[in-house]
């Protein structure tokens, strides 16, 4: 069975090769990437079997025992590798749908879909990574290929959306190559389990620097507060199917690899002050800011940002029903954002705008859309019995398991959380979907700045001077450029109508094709099947816990006899 | 384990100035901060790396006298990987350029969103006009 361990990062990695070389041909093109995909689902799944009944999967590559690379395949990976493989095939049909009618220019397939096999490997890579510099390589290699998904087309929104994602990132590797160069001069190896092993020798500041370095690498990359600023201003300018896939997956390679720092590297100092403070901060202020935004892009990339604390939370608390609520959760996670921005995609492109002001009465003329965006809103919210619910319920139990009075708050923290979430869904809800064109339209015209109000009347109000470029408000001066800003923000979807002169228009596309509808509709009905499987996944994510607690598996499978 | 201070002095002068600009508003500056960030994170692995030695080929010295390679191997990579991400962002600064003229990095979406907010308050009917429309720094026009 170890043979399948290192496929998820060779097939794609060949697989992308190919397909560039193949370029010219798309038919063959796109039959390569999801042959891959396939095949790693299915070695994926494999290997979850294998994991769970014979431990630990571990390869040294090229034998270099102890000295090499190692790649494991653990409970925790295996479970991973295969949520995310499931879900980038999903993501990658779902692209190849929108590719064939003709919205080409989101998803051009040269590019395209090397670049999505990529980081693809990537994401495999970090989930194996037995080695700290393993590590880096993978999140350089998904970062790489998420630049370049990123940018697609080079557009102005998405250049500047992408300056700030790059530099962002570039920072975090570079802040995460110090923290590697300081592991290896304090124990000499990079290899998790004989750092680990080694680290209980270290004095306990240098240990202490040592976990802090990683800690907030790791937290950059899963968008724990403070360390979150960058993610709801890059993610929601990007194509929707790579902004899905994005959703889905980067962070929580982030999220994996903070489990695995603290589960395996620092098992004896948990930090759970701090973490929990962390988790809690992520939780309000990601939410709070998920109420405030009027596009469902950005609403979704806060709530993304404040469930990624459900998850710290649970690896803070560092118990067995903490850990195993949190892999839950990362599980949960992973299938619904990406169905919901997938969705998101869906009403992009039948009602023109994902921006609430101009969306309207999308349940009436689209029944099926508004069940598929339903059932995964709700499960995010956590409304029972979808597999939200039983996910927080779970990581809630372990909060009161605890004990502490910070334990306690968070739980009261995670219950708001849940609800604020519940409002922020219920609004898009009511808003795009519930009520008709004819209000939203109505409604739109009464704002100030938007819709109808032309720049020329600003202008002509008295309390507008302008003045060696700048536009002197009351005892505020703007820059020229700044309003304009403004303004185009403001109606940042071009052609300036919404939803209900579409429909008079009669410019709207008529049905959705299947080809799109299909893949979203099977990323939902796979998180309504994690729902009813939520029991036997719960004992597996207990015994993953258990393993994470316990290390010893870990251990003597990847050194082997030399485990203590 | 000895460290080298010349080069922990070098890392710290370059990784001081990579931040200052970093800090900086256009993207190439901000481009040249991060080449120098890497560069001293590069050093930094050689004096993880320990005392200098002599070059690690396979029976060319004895093993005890050698450099450690690894580190070697890990800075190339990490060379190579900085290789790439400049290219890539010396990419978005011309793209940037060829858009708006300049390779500024941009205002944030939502700090945009807030201002047009603050704009449309002060337009609003209820707003308390404590000036007459004139910033403090502005000439007061003469007779008027």
């Amino acid at each position: 069975m170890t043979a399948l361990v290192p496929l998820p990062v060779l097939l794609p990695l060949l697989g992308a090769g190919a397909a560039l070389m193949l370029s010219r041909r798309p038919r063959a093109q796109r039959a390569i990437t999801v042959g891959v995909l396939v095949a790693i689902a299915v070695i994926a799944a494999a290997l979850l079997v294998a994991a769970d009944q014979d431990g630990p999967q571990v390869v040294w590559l090229g034998q270099w025992k102890p000295i090499g690379i190692a790649l494991v395949a653990d409970r925790l990976a295996a479970l991973m590798l295969l949520v995310s493989s499931l879900v980038t095939l999903a993501v990658l049909l779902y692209s190849i749908g929108q590719g064939m009618t003709g919205d080409e220019s989101e998803t051009p397939v040269s590019i395209y879909h090397p670049t999505f096999l990529v980081l693809v490997a990537g994401v495999s890579n970090a989930f194996l990574a037995g080695d700290l510099f393993n590590l880096f390589v993978s999140f350089e290699m998904l970062l790489f290929s998420s630049y370049v998904l990123l940018t697609l087309g080079g557009t102005t929104a998405r250049i500047r959306a992408g300056t700030i994602y790059v530099v962002v990132n570039v920072l975090s590797s570079m802040l995460f190559l110090i923290a590697i160069a300081t592991v290896y001069a304090a124990v000499g190896t990079l290899n998790l389990a004989q750092v680990a092993q080694r680290v209980d020798e270290l004095p306990d500041h240098v240990a202490l620097t040592l976990q802090l370095l990683l800690l907030v690498t790791f937290s950059i990359k899963a968008a724990v507060f403070p360390l979150s600023l960058w993610l709801p201003d890059s993610y929601p300018t990007a194509p929707a199917p790579v902004t899905a896939v994005f959703a889905g997956l980067l962070t929580k390679v982030g999220v994996y690899a903070i489990m695995r720092l603290q589960t395996l590297v620092f098992p004896d100092s948990p930090l759970t002050d701090l973490l929990l403070w962390a988790a809690l901060l992520t939780m309000v202020i990601g939410i709070l800011g998920a109420i405030a935004q009027s596009d469902i892009k950005r609403m979704l990339s806060f709530t993304l940002v404040s469930h990624i604390g459900y998850m710290i939370f649970g690896v803070a608390l560092a118990t067995k029903a903490g850990l195993s609520g949190a892999i839950f959760y990362v599980a949960h996670h992973i299938t619904i954002q990406t169905a919901l921005f997938l969705v998101l995609g869906l009403i992009e492109r039948r009602a023109g705008s994902t921006a609430l002001l101009r969306l309207g009465g999308l349940a009436r003329f689209a029944p099926v859309l508004g069940v598929l965006f339903f059932i995964p809103a709700m499960n995010l919210a956590g409304i029972p019995p979808l597999s939200g619910f039983l996910g927080k319920v779970g990581l809630l139990q372990a909060g009161l398991a605890e004990g502490s009075w910070l334990a306690y708050v968070l739980v009261a923290g995670g219950t708001l959380t849940s609800l604020l979430t519940l409002y922020a869904v219920a609004k898009t809800w009511a808003l795009a979907f519930w009520r008709s064109p004819e209000q939203a339209h109505e409604m739109m015209k009464l704002l100030p700045g938007t819709g109808d109000a032309p720049t020329e009347e600003d202008a002509a109000s008295p309390q507008l001077v302008r003045h060696r470029g700048h536009v002197h408000v009351g005892s505020v001066a703007f820059g020229e450029r700044d309003l304009a800003e403004a303004k185009r923000v403001a109606d940042a979807d071009e052609p300036d109508r919404d939803l209900y002169q579409r429909i008079m228009d009669g410019s709207l596309p008529d049905r959705l094709p299947f080809s799109m509808v299909g893949p979203a509709g099977a990323l939902v009905l796979l998180s309504v099947v994690l729902t009813f499987l939520a029991g036997p996944l719960y004992g597996y994510t207990d015994r993953a816990a258990e393993d994470l607690r316990d290390r010893t598996p870990y251990f003597s499978s990847v050194l082997g006899e030399e485990a203590p | 384990m000895e460290v080298n201070l010349t080069l922990l002095v070098v890392v710290a002068a370059l990784m001081g100035t990579g931040v200052y600009l970093l800090l900086e508003r256009s993207l190439s500056r901000v481009l040249i901060g991060l080449v120098l960030i890497s560069n001293g994170v590069n050093i930094m692995f050689i004096v993880a790396s320990g005392r200098a030695g002599t070059s690690p080929f396979v029976g060319s010295s004895d093993p005890a006298d050698m450099a450690d390679p690894l580190p070697q191997a890990l800075v190339l990579t990490a060379i190579v990987i900085t290789l790439g991400t400049v290219a890539f962002l010396l990419a978005m600064a011309h793209r940037s350029w060829q858009l708006h003229g300049h390779d500024d990095v941009q205002d944030d979406v939502e700090d945009s969103a807030i201002r047009k907010l603050a704009i449309d308050d002060a337009n609003s009917d209820s707003y308390d006009l404590t000036t007459s429309g004139q910033h403090e720094d502005d000439p007061v026009e003469e007779g008027a």
